[in-house]
């Protein structure tokens, strides 16, 4: 019994990471139909930017986190600016923006790479201490504090596209483009913001997923696949899908890694990946997507 | 006739360059020419059918694995592994082909992703099997008591293959089934009201696809002596990619050229990796940004003008792909 309190806490406190992840790709799937490929790759370099921040330049945890996540934003920025807009403009396809995405991705390696090396890092938890009993649960910190970011986050973003004007002005570019900018409201900017969120979320789940993982540019790989599967599994169209899905993963990924197989606990992702496409491909809260020929 | 002229002048190339060419180059070149037939194969399912693999390397592994076991474990001599590493592979892409027929665009992207990332943890996980990270080590290919161990010999096999297969692609996308490929990538609706029937067509694109995969994967097996399962990860799948989309989609001669030119390239740049990562990734953004028909065609105007009649619109994936 004890067992399963472990393995349903533990999953989802690793399933609010891979709903930050999710949720981030999502966001920006929905308002500038582009799958980011680059998103575990920004969200590593942000980490990076925390650990230089906090270790090599001495600063406290904190406002190194909030630096870092203030980074990703801006490099959100850029690869809406820099990079998808002009390919956008020449009309590039789908598939254009996929190897563009792509490209980046290796670009942010690469440049981890050449800054940090390969030696592995360790990166500290936000939240340490010493374990929570909870009715004779055991719960380590870090656990509870990155569930209740994540959660924290969905909700405040949730708020955001609800009461805010420019959550509401987002709301109108995802769901018609066309007629929102005829409402007056600046889709490119709005393009441009999502990136910045987008990049935003991935980046504290990179942060909050580091130090579990390690701190080395190949390492936030894993991230990227959970962070797809989550979306999948949601519906890649749904963003409180999105959180859920990364929720679901986590607790069905803990409990195959306990019951069946450690070993397949990672390819696991992709077996959901291609069971819920094939059986259900609008996920669990997604809506199914019509074709207009 | 100019074309002609061109391809007699890089067979004549192609033949002479071992006499020039010092060893360790002669291999670089040789393993160009096995991604070259992988990265055609990528062309044809990409480039030709419009479904994107973010994982072929996975293929490329599966066939690699099957021709080092059946060589290692049932002893089989390389010109049999290399045929059934290609037919076991093509096998599988048939079997992913079955569930990417209801996915486009990114979503397919996504799924072949997660499968070129299974394909290599399963590879490391099997121990028993394939031996883990430690790899396997396959035995030099041979035609009887006749190896083929020196580096000339390797260079002409492969060559060997690769015209073959190129020349076997290029009839292939101007046949009949070439055709219904350009068809259901352009427009899958009417695609299906000139009587091509998409589910097929597209499962027999990631057959092909994957065939000429296992086949690379064969080569590369018994040409480098040595697999494992880093070999085949998630950086080679994008490496292929790359090799089609800077060499031009739905162009062989691109492909093979992309290919050749960025093993080359990567080969040279292997004391600087996290260099190279960054050259490969500006590459691939310049290239989808400023030129998006690769470079293949950016040469067109100065090679034989007015070929590739249907073929030249890099119009790849269907335009709206969530009309949502």
């Amino acid at each position: 019994m004890r067992l399963v309190a472990d393995l349903i806490v533990g999953g989802l406190a690793a399933g609010a990471l891979y709903g930050l992840m999710a949720l981030g790709l999502v966001l920006i799937y929905k308002t500038t139909d582009v799958v980011n490929f680059g998103h575990a790759d920004m969200a590593m370099l942000s980490t990076f930017i925390a650990y230089a921040l906090h270790v090599q330049a001495g600063w406290a945890l904190v406002p190194a986190v909030f630096g870092a996540v203030a980074f990703a934003a801006l490099l959100g920025v850029l690869m809406e600016r820099a990079v998808m807009k002009p390919a956008r403009d020449r009309k590039a396809t789908v598939l254009g923006l996929v190897v563009a995405t792509l490209g980046m991705a290796l670009i942010l390696n690469g440049t981890a790479g050449i800054i940090w090396g390969h030696d592995v890092k360790s990166f500290p938890y936000v939240a340490s201490g010493a374990p929570l009993q909870v009715g004779g649960v055991v719960i380590p910190r870090d656990q509870i504090f990155n569930l209740a970011v994540g959660v924290g986050l969905a909700a405040g973003l949730h708020s955001f596209f609800r009461f805010s004007n420019v959550g509401v002005a987002m709301r109108a570019t995802i769901s018609n483009r066309t007629a929102a900018s005829l409402m007056g409201i600046p889709v490119s900017r709005m393009f441009v913001l999502s990136w910045a969120i987008g990049a935003a979320l991935g980046a504290v789940a990179g942060m909050l997923a580091a130090p579990t993982l390690f701190l080395e540019p190949n390492r936030m790989v894993d991230l990227l696949i959970k962070g797809f599967a989550a979306a999948v599994l949601g519906g890649f169209t749904s963003m409180p899908g999105a959180v859920v899905g990364g929720l679901g993963l986590g607790l069905l990924e803990n409990f195959v890694g306990a019951y069946v197989s450690l070993d397949l606990k990672d390819t696991f992702a992709f077996l959901l990946i291609v069971v819920v496409l094939a059986v259900r491909p609008e996920g669990l809260l997604g809506r199914p997507v019509r074709k207009r020929v | 006739m100019r074309d002609r002229v061109l391809q007699a002048a890089v067979a004549a190339v192609v033949a002479l360059l071992p006499a020039i060419v010092p060893g360790y180059y002669l291999y670089v070149l040789t393993l160009g020419m096995i991604w070259a037939v992988a990265a055609v194969g990528l062309n044809v399912l990409t480039g030709f059918t419009g479904q994107i693999s973010i994982g072929h390397a996975g293929f490329v592994g599966i066939g690699a694995y099957t021709s080092a076991l059946l060589a290692l474990k049932v002893g089989w001599p390389f010109w049999m592994t290399l045929p059934a590493a290609g037919f076991l592979t093509a096998a599988t892409g048939w079997l992913l082909g079955v569930p990417a027929l209801r996915l486009s665009g990114p979503y397919l992207a996504i799924a072949t992703l997660g499968f070129g990332t299974a394909v290599s943890q399963v590879l490391l996980k099997w121990e028993r099997l394939t031996g883990g990270y430690m790899g396997l080590k396959p035995p030099r290919p041979s035609l009887g008591s006749w190896t083929l161990a020196g580096d000339t010999a390797l260079y002409y096999l492969t060559a060997g293959v690769l015209a073959s297969m190129t020349l076997a692609a290029t009839n292939l996308v101007r046949s009949p089934v070439g055709r219904a490929f350009v068809a259901v990538r352009d427009s899958e609706a009417a695609a299906q009201a000139s009587g091509i029937d998409p589910a097929r067509t597209k499962t027999l694109a990631f057959a092909v696809s994957a065939f000429y995969a296992g086949i690379a994967g064969a080569l590369y097996a018994h040409m480098v002596g040595y697999v494992s399962p880093s070999d085949f990860n998630l950086l080679i799948s994008i490496f292929l990619m790359s090799a089609i989309v800077i060499g031009g989609l739905a162009s062989i001669p691109g492909s093979v050229a992309g290919a050749v030119v960025l093993t080359v390239g990567f080969q040279l740049l292997s004391g600087v990796r996290d260099l190279r990562t960054v050259v490969y990734g500006l590459a691939l953004v310049l290239t989808v940004i400023f030129i998006p028909g690769g470079l293949w065609r950016a040469t067109a105007r100065w090679r034989a003008a007015g070929r590739q009649r249907i073929m030249v619109r890099p119009s790849v994936v269907e335009k709206d792909h969530a009309a949502s």
